[in-house]
């Protein structure tokens, strides 16, 4: 036995309601070093964490491991007794999910929850365990390796959680880790910090480990091997350079493509004199109990003012918590502001929603980022699109009707689609749905709120392309809200940069480079690149990570 | 792909469905005709006295048996299905409807329109239901709209307590907020937004609730605060033959079984609800 994982023509099937079962992964192989680090790449739906869990014996409700081995250091884990699997978890494998924030128990502290394995697996006593969790601690360049153990999970950032659910996995001194998406709930900045403790954890450890992403650039950082997944099988295997590099793979060239969206065309200024389309003079909004002066407790924006033009775009970008969708609720009038001035299309525009008028809640309209939560499960997709066109237009059914395929048509959606209900659609088709209602309002302006992070790469990509393309059909504008430079960069004319509530510089995406606030050189500086050296070669200013990075 | 259809479920019009479902359903779908047709297929008025003896056994004409004064417990139970089926389902109906629509605009509403029905329903909520009931009855004496209304009103609370929790986990979501900044009207919000996504539970619910109605009816009936004489629904039937007990007399136990049998399968009918089948291809 050479390798420490082997997978050889790995089958799971799962069952679906009516009874009919669907091959999920269709005769999957990949072999696994000791010490390497195997990502595993592909959209949603390609099945990687499927196979990252079926490693483990695992898989989820509903679904079987029917054929193949999963030999993980020298045991196949289809073939044993769900017990014999369940004394090789957390020892020889161990499991990092996606979302610490829902894996810990907020009731017992952090301590108790890491060394847990070891208490269950009867793997050392509690004191060394504690010793053990404090050094790792220390190793993933956590803050207060002594103290942080004391804490509840809600003390601690995001990005100290996901490091501390890798202590946790690791406590146990497993062979091989699997990271199911570990850092895509994180902010860049934060990022950075979580792969390198990874990395460099990993690396000292000699330990394998699986890496589930659909990031490309992420997983170039720490990867050795790239597997890539496509509908349930291996389309292509190869170390990080070649696939970076040499691609051969069509779907991988996809992929490859789809990381650097092509840039607007800088609009050739048709018409020279630009109308202003919204003006925000000083906004001031946030939660909280009002004080004195009429300004809420905790002021989530402060005093910010912008411009949209006329067919131009506007970006918005910013870590979480930074009052970006504070920004864009205040806007459309969903969370009324405090204090400041909205001007839309020449109007004073009133700051609740439910007090402007028809008209202007139609000619603005708001996309959000989970397609899942602003689509109404119980309706039909042509139900959901043909509401604003009876409720602004007054449209009769036949009309109606014919409008519904024709939005359809624009967001390059099949029309059979329309009898479907959302939990039927990919999430790429409901989030163009959710962009097809509002366009069925026939707006002037439409606010993207993270509309493309729920999405894979390549979709996020389509949608941008497709957002561009009807911008010049029906000469929309858009406020484009994100935390992820390179899509904002491909579709707006300015991009805003926000810190804290405030707006900290405005500049055009082709002098990023140039940034001159210094929250916007360290936010432009962590955006990973498809260069495996990158992390390794990033050297940022320690003055200015101890400033903005939340560790 | 091979398809193979899991055992215990079927499907038919795109739904799947199993066996206890359907039993049940045919059940409630027998007393359901049974109230509806009770006039017609009675052998003997309810309040003729058919039999020389009391309490007696089940033969030939008299299929279950005489009851305490010697009338054919057959036809009794049969009318009895009508009140009982009747007056719970108006009940249980007004109940449901009040409390969902409450409910719901509540948790759409909220702020001191949601606080005040919150917290007065709570009060009624906070009142023994029997006693509720004794007091009503007492005071304003028995007749089937004063019964229905004081069922209805005794299990408002809780329809209103169950649609509002669901309605407020709703609200919550995107789509909510989009039909706001739309500017739809709180009847669009509650009917076409909100009301399709907790239909399910609020059924569910209306059948438990259903069921909470004919035990209180039976429970009330059995106290004799019920229907008056010589009407009589399968509670009152139980209390006026309870003097049979110790005979067996099929006159005691014919109604209970009935009451058993209509709650037991309404619950079980709630617990197995076709499911629409959401995989399209198979």
């Amino acid at each position: 036995m050479t390798n420490l994982v082997e997978v050889r023509n790995l089958k799971i099937e799962a069952t679906t309601d009516a009874g009919r079962i669907v091959e999920i992964i269709k005769g999957v192989s990949l072999d696994i070093a000791d010490g390497e680090i195997v990502a595993l790449i592909g959209e949603s739906g390609s099945g990687k964490t499927t196979v990252a869990l079926s490693l483990m014996g695992h898989a989820r409700p509903g679904c079987r491991i029917t054929g193949g081995e999963i030999n993980v250091n020298g045991k196949n884990m289809a073939a044993l007794s769900e017990k014999e699997r369940a004394k090789l978890r957390g020892t020889d494998i161990a499991y990092v999910p996606q979302s610490a924030a829902a894996s810990f128990n907020p009731a017992s502290t952090i301590m108790e929850q890491v060394i847990e394995v070891t208490r269950i697996h009867r793997l050392m006593p509690p004191e060394q365990a504690r010793k053990r969790a404090i050094a790792l601690f220390r190793a993933l360049s956590l803050p207060d390796p002594d103290g942080i153990g004391g804490r509840y999970p809600h003390q601690v950032s995001g990005g100290q959680l996901q490091r501390l659910s890798a202590a946790m996995a690791l406590i146990g001194d497993p062979k091989l880790v699997i990271f199911d998406e570990p850092t895509t709930a994180l902010d860049v900045t934060t990022q950075i910090d979580v792969l390198k403790a990874f990395k460099s954890v990993m690396r000292a450890g000699g330990i394998a480990g699986v890496y589930v992403s659909h990031d490309l650039a992420v997983v170039a950082q720490i990867a050795d091997h790239i597997v890539v997944l496509k509908g349930g099988e291996v389309q292509e295997t190869g170390t990080t350079a070649q696939i970076l590099s040499a691609a051969q793979h069509p779907y991988t060239r996809e992929l490859l493509a789809a990381f650097e969206p092509k840039r607007r065309q800088a609009h050739a200024d048709t018409n020279a004199a630009t109308k202003q389309l919204l003006r925000i003079d000083d906004l001031t909004a946030g939660y909280g109990a009002v004080r004195d002066d009429g300004l809420p407790l905790i002021r989530a924006v402060n005093s910010v003012s912008l411009v949209v033009e006329k067919g131009r775009n506007l970006g918005i970008i910013g870590e979480s918590g930074c009052g970006k969708s504070t920004l864009a609720r205040v806007i459309a009038g969903i969370h009324p502001a405090a204090a400041g001035e909205i001007v839309f299309d020449g109007k004073e525009l009133q700051r609740a929603a439910g007090k402007r008028t028809q008209d202007q809640l139609r000619e603005m309209q708001i996309v959000f980022q989970y397609a899942d939560t602003a689509l109404n499960p119980a309706k039909p997709v042509e139900d959901i699109i043909a509401r604003p066109l009876a409720f602004y237009h007054g449209l009769d059914r036949q009309t109606r009707s014919k409008r519904v395929d024709q939005l359809l048509d624009m967001v390059r959606l099949p029309k059979t689609l329309r009898y479907r209900h959302p939990s039927e659609l990919s999430g790429g088709q409901k989030q163009r749905v959710n962009f097809a209602r509002a366009l069925a309002a026939d707006p002037k302006l439409i606010i993207c709120d993270e509309i493309t992070s729920a999405l894979d790469t390549v979709v996020a990509s389509a949608v941008i392309e497709l957002l561009k393309e009807l911008q010049r059909e029906l000469g929309l504008s858009y406020i484009f809200i994100s935390h992820d430079l390179s899509v904002v960069e491909a579709i707006c004319d300015e991009i805003m940069v926000m810190y804290n509530g405030q707006r900290v510089e405005q500049i055009t995406p082709d002098k990023v480079k140039a940034a001159t606030h210094p929250y916007s050189k360290l936010l432009f500086s962590s955006v990973p690149k498809l260069d495996p050296a990158w992390l390794d070669g990033l050297v940022r200013d320690p003055e200015l990570v101890s400033q903005y990075g939340h560790r | 792909m091979a398809a193979r259809v899991v055992a215990s479920r079927r499907s038919f019009l795109g739904h799947s469905y199993n066996l206890v479902g359907v039993i049940a359903a045919l059940v409630i779908l027998t007393w359901t005709l049974i109230a509806i047709f009770a006039p017609y297929i009675i052998p003997h008025s309810i309040g003729d006295i058919v039999d020389d003896d009391y309490f007696g056994p089940i033969r030939q004409g008299l299929w279950l048996g005489s009851d305490y004064l010697g009338r054919d417990m057959l036809s009794r139970v049969l009318m009895g299905a009508r009140y009982t089926v009747g007056i719970s389902l108006a009940a249980v109906v007004i109940a449901c409807f009040s409390g969902v629509v409450l409910g719901m605009i509540a948790a759409v509403t909220g702020g001191w329109l949601d606080t005040c029905l919150s917290r007065f329903l709570d009060a009624m909520n906070s009142i023994p239901s029997k006693l509720f009931g004794l007091v009503v009855v007492a005071a304003v004496g028995s007749s089937i709209p004063v019964l229905i209304l004081t069922l209805a009103v005794i299990y408002t609370p809780g329809a209103y307590r169950f649609a509002r929790a669901l309605a407020v986990n709703i609200n919550t979501m995107d789509f909510m907020t989009v039909a706001r900044v739309r500017g739809e009207s709180i009847i669009y919000l509650i009917g076409s937004e909100i009301l399709p996504n907790i239909i399910r539970p609020v059924l569910a619910d209306f059948g438990l609730r259903f069921v909470f109605i004919v035990l209180l009816l039976s429970g009330l009936s059995f106290l004799g605060l019920g229907l008056q004489p010589p009407l009589a629904d399968w509670g009152a039937l139980v209390r006026e033959n309870i003097g049979g007990l110790p005979f067996a007399a099929p006159a005691v136990i014919v109604p209970s079984l009935a009451i058993a049998s209509l709650t037991i399968s309404v619950n079980l009918l709630i617990d197995n609800l076709p499911n629409k089948i959401r995989d399209r291809d198979a």
